[in-house]
């Protein structure tokens, strides 16, 4: 199992943001993570990725826990946080190699083959020698991609990778992610069904803090539903862990 | 390695903070050194730079609080603090990263006044006869000050996503420490108390380092005091991790 969290749960002050959650992610896995606003997604992500512990529960990644050896796991994981942040005033590359640097990749002639490696499959080419601050936002977010699999990760933790994207971009991003995916684990957040029967082979519905779906995609449509419907359904529902 | 610290360093110097830093600097020193009238080395007539010393303690209250007001702040702001947190990174080696970055900027500064030494030297009578342990010492003691100022900088810098508060907060607390605490021991009604509450101001050792005497206690108070404040910036990182 690549990811796996076990009655993972996160209280801030009195409001519990993810409520026991429990999933299984096999390597080589895309998996589309979705829920409305609020509902514990990027809470969850950044659990997995060590920026903050679990109030109780636990996970492991590779079979690294989370908590105990979150430096290893680091090592292995790839994270775009959520609104991608990114230093406006630095160069493509100078930023990539930086984050190379901090990646625990060493020496010069690695970091420079990495930040090649990490611009050729984001395809950010074109732009290489251009200020972050002077690309437009669908560049930004491939160098955002670029940062999070630079040190060449097992596992790709994407919060919301396609928002404030225009249409054609979207399509361009979708592709990148689709091709990454075939060697990587990868757990994506979003708010677009579309997006998930577009790049994923599995759905973990959330909403509440709680799991509400968990399910393949082909599953989920093959009664001729859509996507939507079910996850309109599932969101509003007052039932709890329902698994289909 | 050396990944944030090189980062720093450059954005130092592209940013132009560098250089206003260290031209406010030598500009500032060089006009109380050569030109203020009664307090000039021509009319002190004395071949020294007491007078650089006791100046840029306010000076470098300003300046140094400067170049570390948005080296936490900024990434907090732009939420970068949350890429560079998720790498295979300490947060301890980020903080001291960014604060050796910060030092290496100052230490820079305070060379670039051996100028002046350079000159007050050569107009001794005879050449060269100038106080020389009194100089090294004070020199040692406003880097030792300088990186106290560095300290507070980068944990006000922790405490908020806003450059001007925390420029704001480091000035406030790096003159609180200096020169607000002698004075409050200086007070009769506290005593006794007042007496050891001059021992913390910073501005206590400084004095003792400029007298060209490096007394080991001076040494470990400064460490202790710059510890204290990069400690409380690793507590300021790791409390997003508390709730």
């Amino acid at each position: 199992m690549s990811i796996k969290v076990e009655n993972l749960t996160k209280v801030y002050g009195k409001q519990v943001a993810v409520n026991a959650i429990n999933f299984d992610i096999p390597t080589g896995q895309v998996v589309g993570f979705l829920g409305p606003n609020g509902a514990g997604k990027s809470t969850t992500m950044k659990m997995i990725t060590g920026y903050i512990p679990p109030t109780s529960g636990s996970g492991t990644v590779c079979g690294i826990d989370l908590v105990e050896e979150s430096l290893e796991v680091r090592k292995i994981v790839g994270y775009l946080p959520e609104n991608n942040p990114l230093y406006l005033d630095m160069y493509v590359k100078e930023y990539l190699e930086f984050i190379a640097g901090i990646s625990g990749i060493s020496g010069n002639k690695n970091i420079k083959l990495a930040v090649e490696r990490a611009i050729e499959m984001t395809k950010l080419s074109p732009e290489r020698h251009k200020k972050v601050g002077q690309l437009s936002k669908g560049y930004r977010q491939r160098v955002g991609l670029a940062q999070s699999l630079i040190h060449e990760p097992k596992v790709l933790i994407l919060d919301e990778p396609t928002s404030g994207l225009d249409p054609i971009q979207v399509v361009e991003i979708r592709q990148v992610i689709k091709d990454l995916g075939k060697d990587k684990t990868v757990l994506l957040s979003t708010h677009i069904m579309q997006e998930v029967e577009a790049m994923c082979d599995r759905v973990i519905m959330i909403s509440k803090g709680e799991i509400v779906a968990d399910d393949l995609v082909i599953n989920l449509t093959k009664d001729g539903k859509s996507l939507e419907e079910t996850f309109r359904k599932l969101a509003n529902s007052e039932s709890h862990v329902k698994h289909i | 390695m050396l990944s944030i610290y090189k980062k720093e360093v450059r954005s130092f110097l592209g940013s132009l903070i560098a250089y206003i830093v260290m031209g406010v600097f030598l500009v500032l020193t060089g006009l109380f050194l050569w030109f203020v009238d009664g307090n000039s080395i021509f009319d002190l007539g004395v071949a020294s730079l007491q007078v650089m010393f006791d100046i840029s303690p306010y000076i470098l209250i300003f300046l140094v609080s400067a170049i570390t007001m948005k080296s936490i702040s900024d990434e907090k702001r732009l939420g970068t603090l949350e890429i560079i947190t998720t790498k295979p990174i300490t947060d301890l080696q980020i903080i001291l990263e960014k604060y050796f970055a910060a030092l290496t900027l100052v230490a820079f500064t305070l060379i670039l006044t051996s100028f002046y030494a350079y000159a007050v030297y050569n107009l001794a009578l005879p050449v060269g006869n100038i106080d020389l342990g009194s100089m090294l010492g004070s020199y040692l003691g406003l880097f030792l000050l300088a990186a106290c100022y560095a300290a507070i900088g980068l944990f006000s810098s922790s405490l908020t996503d806003n450059q001007i508060v925390a420029l704001i907060l480091s000035m406030v607390l790096s003159f609180f420490f200096f020169t607000v605490l002698g004075m409050l021991g200086d007070l009769e009604i506290l005593d006794k108390i007042g007496r050891s509450l001059n021992w913390f101001s910073l501005e206590f050792h400084y004095n003792s380092m400029s007298r060209g005497v490096v007394d080991t206690r001076d040494l470990v108070f400064f460490l202790g005091f710059i510890s204290v404040f990069l400690g409380g910036t690793k507590l300021v990182f790791e409390s997003r991790k508390w709730s």
